[in-house]
């Protein structure tokens, strides 16, 4: 997608692409073939600039055809670089502006408390992106509320748009603990890793649950493997046929 | 209008249990019936206005119908961008009520005014913009936003504000309502400055001009009709609202009339472009702005003046 609409952030969706499917295949109680189902699970991709790993994983998972992908940044499209509200079955919300997802997925997770709804939520923010206030307004209120139906997960690459993240953000662990959160730190690359934790969630009762995953912005490409780069450089032919022999697509 | 708004709140919340009330930290007291009927559909969520706005979208995508509750500068410009992307983007059934519309919070000083909010709020794709003039409208205002399920922005005035209105009027989102008929001039008022447009109107009266005055409460959308017939049917038209003459309701109405080929307001009486250098209330802060019915009905007359033939 991101060589063929020549669009940027490919790091960025390699970086959080083992979290997605995780989720999707093995974590979220959800039905391609009933996507509006009352009771499903709730994905919010909060770092919205990640999408294609998103509309892939749905697009893979059955929620829409392939060749849906190949709206992907085009004219008269329904794939936005960052998605639109229901531009597809499978995208709860919007995303593309930083800091908005948590909240939204607060509100989520008091609903289903509200209705008695069985469903969990989950939020997939990125580290840079815990430089936004909202995301600690949104974190005091989801513990002060006992949100234990709401998992959140830092994809934690160590870079923001600019720069390195670390150590600004550190200790981030201990942020979210001490904000109310029942927090696991674990390799976001690592499957036996995410499922044990995302299996396990809530990680306490009355708390709400936060994986702080560390990850490799670009992860499986060796040339874009933690290079700042690829959140700007689309793909050339030849980055595309390397990449995919790579990841052995 | 607080507690007008309280009150209906509370009526349409017993006949719609989807509808929740979250609070930016404001409202002391004022919610605690409502908190004791309706456990767990009364949410403090604390100082923290993006959260407020961003909680009351996710509530609504979980099929909820959120009223978000802060002083007007509160509840739109903090948190602006949420309600842009996360309420209007998503096109969720979310009230947000700024209370304190105009110098309603007087001597609390320009932080509290809100002079701006009609102006931001509107601009944004897919949101209502409701301007109750009175507490009577105000309770209509609610329920009717209670049932809309769409974006809408409340912009109330404060506790005490008079009524306008003898016995309730009928009330749609973008029906303005007349108050009384006039030949000679239509003054279209928005918010809770109606009182002062009515007063304005007695005064065009005694002085042989007859002034019809209208409450056009929702300034988005306009009330189409109630304009080309105000326009059609009177000499000139004049607006008036307790807001900045920038992009507010005096702007909406010059836009619609460049849109339809009919002609201009002759003048909108509105706030300056600045802030209020001294303290005061609002009565105070509305006169230092010329928004009082003496005013008001003087320039009326004078322009009405310049238009007489020889």
């Amino acid at each position: 997608m991101a060589h063929s609409a020549q669009a940027p952030h490919t790091g960025s969706a390699l970086s959080c692409a083992d979290l997605l499917v995780a989720l999707y295949w093995s974590v979220l109680r959800l039905d391609p073939n009933a996507p509006g189902e009352p009771d499903r699970d709730r994905l919010i991709l909060s770092k919205g600039h990640a999408s294609t790993a998103q509309y892939a994983a749905l697009a893979e998972r059955g929620f829409f055809p392939n060749a849906v992908l190949e709206e992907y940044a085009r004219d008269g499209g329904r794939l936005a670089e960052h998605a639109g509200p229901h531009c597809v079955p499978g995208v709860e919300a919007a995303t593309g502006s930083l800091g908005h997802g948590l909240a939204i997925g607060v509100g989520l997770a008091l609903a289903a408390k509200l209705h008695r709804a069985r469903y969990r939520v989950f939020v997939i923010l990125s580290d840079g992106e815990c430089y936004e206030g909202s995301v600690w307004e949104a974190a005091l209120l989801a513990s002060a509320q006992r949100l234990d139906n709401l998992v959140a997960i830092v994809d934690f690459n160590n870079w923001s748009a600019m720069d390195r993240t670390r150590p600004a953000l550190d200790p981030l662990t201990e942020k979210w603990r001490s904000f109310g959160w029942s927090v696991q730190e674990l390799d976001g690359h690592d499957f036996n890793q995410i499922l044990a934790a995302l299996n396990s969630a809530p990680f306490e009762p009355g708390r709400p649950s936060m994986m702080v995953a560390h990850t490799v912005k670009g992860k499986g490409v060796s040339f874009m493997e933690d290079n700042l780069e690829w959140h700007y450089r689309p793909p050339n032919h030849d980055d595309l046929a390397r990449a995919l022999r790579e990841i052995g697509a | 209008m607080r507690n007008a708004f309280v009150r209906s709140l509370a009526t349409a919340a017993r006949a719609d249990p989807r509808l929740v009330l979250l609070t930016g930290d404001l409202g002391y007291k004022i919610f605690d019936s409502f908190a004791a009927e309706f456990p767990g559909r009364f949410i403090n969520v604390g100082v923290a206005e993006a959260n407020l706005i961003g909680v009351s979208a996710g509530l609504a995508l979980g099929g909820l119908r959120p009223f978000a509750y802060s002083i007007a500068p509160f509840a739109t410009l903090r948190c602006l961008e949420q309600i842009r992307n996360d309420v209007c983007y998503h096109n969720l059934p979310v009230t947000i009520v700024g209370v304190g519309g105009g110098y309603s919070y007087g001597h609390n000083g320009p932080t509290h005014h809100a002079l701006e909010d009609i102006a931001v709020m509107r601009v944004l794709p897919g949101i209502t913009v409701v301007c109750p003039g009175d507490p009577l409208e105000t309770e209509l205002a609610v329920a009717a936003a209670a049932a809309y399920g769409k974006p809408v922005y409340l912009r109330l005035g404060r506790a005490g504000d008079p009524l306008v209105h003898s016995s309730p009027p009928h009330f749609r989102i973008g029906q303005a309502i007349t108050l009384s008929d006039g030949r000679d001039c239509t003054l279209i008022s928005t918010g809770g400055i109606l009182p002062v447009a009515v007063a304005a109107a007695e005064q065009l009266k005694r002085a042989g001009i007859s002034c019809r005055v209208v409450s056009m409460h929702t300034v988005k959308p306009l009330d189409d009709a109630c304009l080309r017939k105000c326009s059609d049917e009177t000499a000139a038209l004049f607006t008036v609202e307790e807001h900045s003459g920038i992009g507010g309701f005096g702007s909406a109405i010059a836009e619609w009339s460049v849109a339809n080929d009919h002609p201009a307001p002759r003048f909108s009486f509105a706030a300056e472009d600045c802030f209020a250098s001294v303290s005061g209330s609002q009565d105070y802060l509305r006169a230092r702005n010329r928004l009082t019915a003496d005013h008001i009905a003087a320039a009326i007359a004078a322009k009405l003046q310049e238009n007489a033939p020889c």
